[in-house]
């Protein structure tokens, strides 16, 4: 029998717990609280100050003096520490940030202190998310204990039909298996159709196996990591692969060129329903953007159905881009341009309307409809506000309406 | 362990309604940290826990961000352990590391009511109920040395002063 994936990274059968040392820590403006905990510890500096990354995206520019307060500490540590792989406000969401920096590379251990961790298996990286005091310890000991994860496997195949896309995809499979399908497990997305799906695409997949309780989510590295890594590539690497023979769950079946648009009713990820059915629902406030969706090709797609258009009066839309280095390819072929004549506020990369931290907080009452994650009650400001989650296309045309509206209509 | 009062919940009581991401990038102090548990799903909740009360809970719990705090502010608010058909892979690891021990049992949730006085005995794996007693298996131990220890930050205390320490109890 032979093995797959994450039992090759972590060496072991699925159900063995390992103690195992990752390759590389991430950590965002959680730093803060992780170094009081690591102060607890007893010792002065960190194992391997090469493994941590430390990337402030998630309130940025601080918006308090709390926060303010609380990046500050996190510079003093940087600098104590003598932390190389720092990266300040500027740079962009963590997840997208790790990834264009060609730290993600294939048969590589990731770990971070954020549940979206999972992204990187988008390059063939085994990646999971952490709690604070795993990060701590990790910092002092270079190790901590994990459980090998059962594989369920998904295979896509046919290609997007016109308006559908990778976030209109994981949704639907979200909306289908639930919240809870892969808890503890991890996915493998394979077949024929992942070889046309670029590197973004297979970021959405990644980024969003958490919201089925995935614990990593894979793709088998192929030529377009290659291509990508053979420029920006950290370090060497080795990509490991799922063995044919190895034991998976399950095996998930999906043809995207079926798919219609799908939307996430509120207040589950796995409250998923065709465009056709929530159409016509009136919004307050449009995000596009985030960890999620907020790379060149979801900001293109958005200016694709924007330009020349001006987004309705009754909404305002916010456009959050998922790095500097994204933002800055929007901007150089003109598509900031198109988003900002068409009405929509555009913000610092960052992750701070995602979760309601700052920039865009919702009202009691209010509708928001955004490319993000996750649209748990309360979490981008109101207890009594609602989030829709769809694909870019989604938010862009209905932008332009003030209600939801199937995108193949401006297509 | 003592005998304590059941609050019950439904499936998917995830990280945002147990505390609120607004909380999550500010520094508080443990009694702060309490009085928002459960803030977005039960508001009483905060006011109302006793120390000792336990949470018996359905599929999925702790859902959502890798935050800590869903589940130290649970133990700060004086909850005793967390009952549930299943929980999140990082909740589970964070109650672990905080210190607060949960269990997974799909036979006890279903047969516990809110508001009943229940009793969790660790070291016969067992919870003595209303409606009769319900047997769970015992967490691997290298988990329990966490639980034990009082949280992860004081097992990687021991550990860092005794090198010694049998790999697979870290």
């Amino acid at each position: 029998m032979g093995a797959t994936f994450s039992e090759k990274v972590l060496g072991a059968k699925a159900g063995e717990v390992v103690i195992v040392s990752p390759d590389y820590i991430l950590s965002h403006d959680n730093t803060a609280a992780i170094s009081k905990k690591f102060a607890q510890l007893g010792v002065d500096k960190v194992k391997c100050p090469d493994k941590i990354i430390i990337i402030l995206d998630h309130v940025v520019p601080a918006s308090t003096e709390k926060y303010a307060q609380n990046h500050k500490i996190i510079r003093e540590f940087v600098e104590k520490q003598g932390i190389s792989n720092f990266f300040d406000i500027h740079n962009g969401i963590c997840h997208q940030v790790l990834s264009e920096s060609g730290f993600a590379m294939p048969g590589k251990l990731i770990l971070g202190a954020d549940s979206h961790t999972t992204s990187y298996g988008a390059f063939g990286a085994f990646s999971a998310g952490i709690g604070r005091s795993e990060v701590a310890s990790v910092w002092a000991t270079d190790k901590i204990w994990l459980r090998v994860p059962d594989t369920i496997k998904i295979e896509l195949k046919g290609s997007f039909a016109k308006g559908t896309f990778a976030k209109d995809a994981i949704l639907k499979i979200i909306g289908e298996q639930g919240a809870d399908r892969a808890n503890y497990k991890a996915l493998e997305f394979c077949g024929r159709a992942v070889k046309d799906l670029t590197l973004a695409s297979r970021l959405v997949f990644a980024n969003m196996a958490a919201e089925m309780g995935a614990k990593n989510g894979y793709f088998a590295p192929d030529s377009r990591t290659l291509d990508f890594l053979r420029q920006h590539a950290r370090a060497d690497f080795k990509p490991v692969f799922s063995d044919p023979d190895a034991e998976f769950e399950a095996v998930l079946k999906y043809d995207l060129s079926t798919l219609d648009p799908q939307v996430a009713c509120p207040h589950t990820v796995d409250n998923v329903k065709p465009i056709a059915e929530v159409e016509g629902l009136k919004f307050h406030q449009g995000l596009i953007g985030t960890c999620t969706n907020g790379r060149f090709e979801d900001l293109k797609v958005a200016a694709d159905i924007l330009r020349d258009k001006k987004i309705h009066p009754a909404v305002r839309v916010l456009i959050l881009p998922a790095s500097r280095k994204e933002f800055l390819k929007a901007l150089r072929k003109g598509i900031i341009e198109v988003l900002a004549e068409a009405g929509c506020v555009i913000l610092n990369s960052g992750c701070g309307p995602c979760l309601g931290a700052h920039q865009g907080i919702l009202a009691p009452g209010e509708i928001a409809l955004s490319t993000a994650n996750r649209n748990f009650q309360g979490r981008m400001g109101s207890r009594d506000s609602k989030i829709f989650l769809a694909s870019p296309a989604t938010v862009a045309a209905s932008a332009i309406t003030g209600e939801i509206t199937d995108p193949r209509k401006y297509l | 362990m003592n005998k304590g009062k059941v609050w019950k919940y439904g499936d998917n009581v995830n990280t945002d309604v147990i505390f609120p991401g607004k909380y999550t990038y500010v520094l508080m102090e443990p009694e702060e940290m309490a009085k928002h548990a459960l803030e977005n799903l039960d508001p009483g909740f905060a006011a109302q826990v006793k120390a000792g009360d336990i949470i018996v809970a359905g599929r999925n719990f702790g859902c959502g961000s890798s935050r800590e705090q869903a589940a130290s502010c649970l133990k700060y608010a004086g909850v005793q352990v967390v009952i549930a058909v299943s929980f999140a892979r990082i909740f589970f690891r964070n109650a672990i590391n905080q210190g607060l021990p949960v269990i997974q049992s799909e036979k006890a949730v279903r047969n516990i009511s809110a508001g009943e006085e229940v009793e969790v005995d660790f070291e016969k794996g067992q919870i003595k109920a209303e409606k009769g007693t319900f047997k769970f298996p015992a967490l691997p131990d290298s988990v329990l040395s966490i639980l034990k220890a009082g949280g992860l930050i004081e097992h990687t205390k021991l550990f860092i002063r005794n090198v010694d320490i049998d790999d697979t109890s870290f």
